[in-house]
């Protein structure tokens, strides 16, 4: 039964989504910055093998300045910055994405479950989505940091659970109107599950909001990891990540005379997050149906 | 007026109560202050005796009521750490911080308001290309990383501002130059970010207002590029300016956490990070509840303008 509905399903959307990606396509600078992102993806991710060194081993003279043995020179205790930049940014990817896709599966669920059910249901769902929203954002990000030990995984779950009530009211948002639409309906006067419309009616059609907010998340959780490793409450060291190795910076004779420790994790994170915010915008316009030249 | 300005303060109380029961509970799940008195000179009874005395052995919602019930006899509590009351660490922070956030915020709107509405009427320009990329930047780049760039080229390179702090200490500082001096380079963090948000915020509801119907009418009838945009355009567009602003109005108590702690700017923002850094219970609820007032303000704040500048919204 449900064999010709999938087809059908697959097709429109493969033609909306055609649609996007040929005008996705035509934001240059969007393009620019996918490509860049997918080449920094690329280095992170083969990491082990481009580069000679081990992230977390002494490989030379502590301080020392670029050379070609070290193009970045080595830290503090004489680890290899360039493969501790290339593991960091790893670090950042992964915390990035994870708690995006935290954020947006438990914003989803909320959102649709608000909107489709209303009454008492949203109203519980709304103001707890208000309170965690009228939270000062970096103190609930720094008391939730010193509740759990700070450490890799902890800061995505923070992370990812400070960052969904967006989601869930963009989410509630489009579902409210969606509700009211002709093939929702059908689907409730035909008797199909509320499991069926919730997830392949209604969730396919708010995907493209959904995507372009998940992007601006992305970039906000890899500058609020990068902070709180910065502050020293994020990942924690031996572990590379791109905030705790600016946190040398902190000390003078660093910033004065080793720019080569600290420069090169600030400019990544810049480019990471500045390239994800361009991919966003141009996914923005893309899904936006008034932007057809 | 009056009338949907009580009802809307009446509604906010038990918003307020929600977001402060919600800060204790997630507060005391982060550790007992007592855990950072511990050491080789501390005994165990000594510890009992201090965590009755705080009343740390009841229960947390116990503790919450207590806190409620002194919080509206004018009490906010002792700091656990500095013995001395909230409400006075809290107004000595107070002055710097808002100094600091409230020039910045001020410039963020001077440069985002210009900047936003030209990007949006001359859309795919070379103009605009350059203010949003420019925007962009600013958004995306962390503001530690930038005050350390500031610092590098400002104090260390160039010794022309000083690294940190408010005022010169010993001798010479203090009056207002040495003041404004010291707050050139955190003020040009915080405005980086928040001009570069409100541009993009700005240049987008400019946008949705040039596509309106009644512009182009305005436009049919000939009045002129300027008045359509300074007239019939701009008056529209302050509905999404103050909203971004009400939506700020926070920022000016919690804003400035990590730029106040890279520049040892002596505000809340420093306040805070080490009365979390010691579990102070006190002050952490007193700055906590500053901040939700503020969200609550801000919103209530924000529906009041909207009502004065657009006369098609009725207050209920």
């Amino acid at each position: 039964m449900a064999q010709p509905m999938v087809l059908t399903a697959g097709r429109e959307s493969r033609g909306y989504f055609g649609t996007v990606a040929r005008r996705f396509m035509r934001h240059r600078l969007g393009m620019v910055s996918l490509c860049f992102l997918t080449v920094l993806v690329l280095l992170a991710l083969f990491a082990p093998l481009l580069t000679p060194y081990e992230p977390n081993k002494l490989v030379g003279k502590f301080s020392e300045p670029p050379s070609l043995q070290h193009l970045l020179g080595t830290d503090q205790v004489g680890r290899d910055v360039l493969t501790r930049l290339l593991y960091a940014t790893r670090i950042s990817l992964l915390v990035g994405f994870a708690a995006t896709g935290i954020a947006t599966a438990v914003g989803v669920v909320l959102g649709l479950v608000s909107g489709y059910f209303g009454g008492w249901v949203d109203m519980i769902i709304m103001r707890f989505t208000d309170m965690v929203m009228s939270f000062p954002y970096i103190l609930l990000v720094l008391v939730a940091a010193a509740i759990f030990k700070p450490g890799l995984w902890n800061i995505i779950l923070i992370l990812g659970f400070v960052d969904w009530p967006g989601v869930a009211r963009l989410v509630r948002g489009n579902v409210l109107s969606l509700r009211e639409t002709a093939f929702v309906k059908a689907d409730i006067v035909a008797g199909m599950p509320t499991r069926h419309t919730l997830f392949s009616e209604i969730l396919p059609n708010t995907i493209a909001p959904i995507l372009v907010y998940a992007t601006s998340v992305v970039a906000i959780s890899i500058l609020d990891e990068a902070a709180l490793s910065f502050l020293g409450m994020g990942v924690q060291p031996p572990t590379a990540s791109l905030g705790n190795m600016l946190n040398g910076a902190q000390s003078l004779t660093v910033l004065t005379s080793k720019p080569w420790l600290w420069a090169p994790p600030g400019v990544m994170i810049v480019l990471l997050v500045l390239s994800i915010n361009f991919i966003g915008d141009a996914l923005r316009d893309a899904v936006d149906s008034r932007n057809i030249r | 007026m009056m009338r949907y300005i009580l009802k809307r303060v009446l509604i906010a109380i038990p918003v307020l109560i929600g977001i402060t029961m919600l800060d204790y509970l997630i507060m005391s799940l982060a550790g007992s202050p007592l855990s950072m008195m511990t050491g080789p000179r501390v005994s165990q009874a000594a510890l009992e005796a201090r965590a009755v005395q705080l009343g740390l052995n009841q229960p947390w919602i116990l503790q919450y009521f207590t806190w409620l019930g002194q919080l509206l006899q004018g009490n906010w509590g002792y700091s656990i750490r500095t013995y001395q009351p909230v409400l006075t660490m809290i107004s000595a922070n107070l002055g710097p911080t808002l100094l600091l956030m409230g020039t910045s915020m001020a410039l963020g709107f001077v440069i985002a308001i210009p900047v936003g509405v030209y990007s949006a009427t001359h859309q795919y320009a070379k103009g605009d290309y350059a203010a949003v990329t420019l925007s962009f930047l600013g958004t995306s780049i962390p503001s530690f990383f930038l005050a350390l760039i500031l610092v590098y080229v400002f104090t260390v390179r160039l010794g022309w501002l000083p690294s940190g702090g408010m005022v010169t200490l010993g001798g010479g500082g203090g009056d207002a130059l040495d003041v404004a001096r010291h707050m050139v380079m955190p003020t040009l963090v915080l405005t980086a970010s928040l001009a570069g948000s409100n541009i993009r915020y700005i240049r987008s509801s400019m946008l949705e207002i040039l596509r309106q119907d009644y512009l182009r009418t305005a436009k049919a009838k000939g009045i002129g590029r300027y008045l359509i945009i300074n007239k019939h355009a701009m008056r529209n567009a302050l509905l999404p300016i103050i909203t971004v602003a009400g939506m700020e109005l926070p920022m000016l108590i919690g804003g400035a956490v990590i730029v106040e702690q890279v520049f040892s700017w002596p505000g809340l923002g420093q306040l805070t990070m080490s009365a979390i850094m010691s579990r102070d219970y006190p002050v952490i609820m007193g700055v906590s509840l500053l901040s939700a007032v503020m969200v609550v303000v801000g919103n209530l704040v924000t529906d009041i303008l909207y009502a004065v500048v657009d006369p098609t919204i009725q207050l209920k």
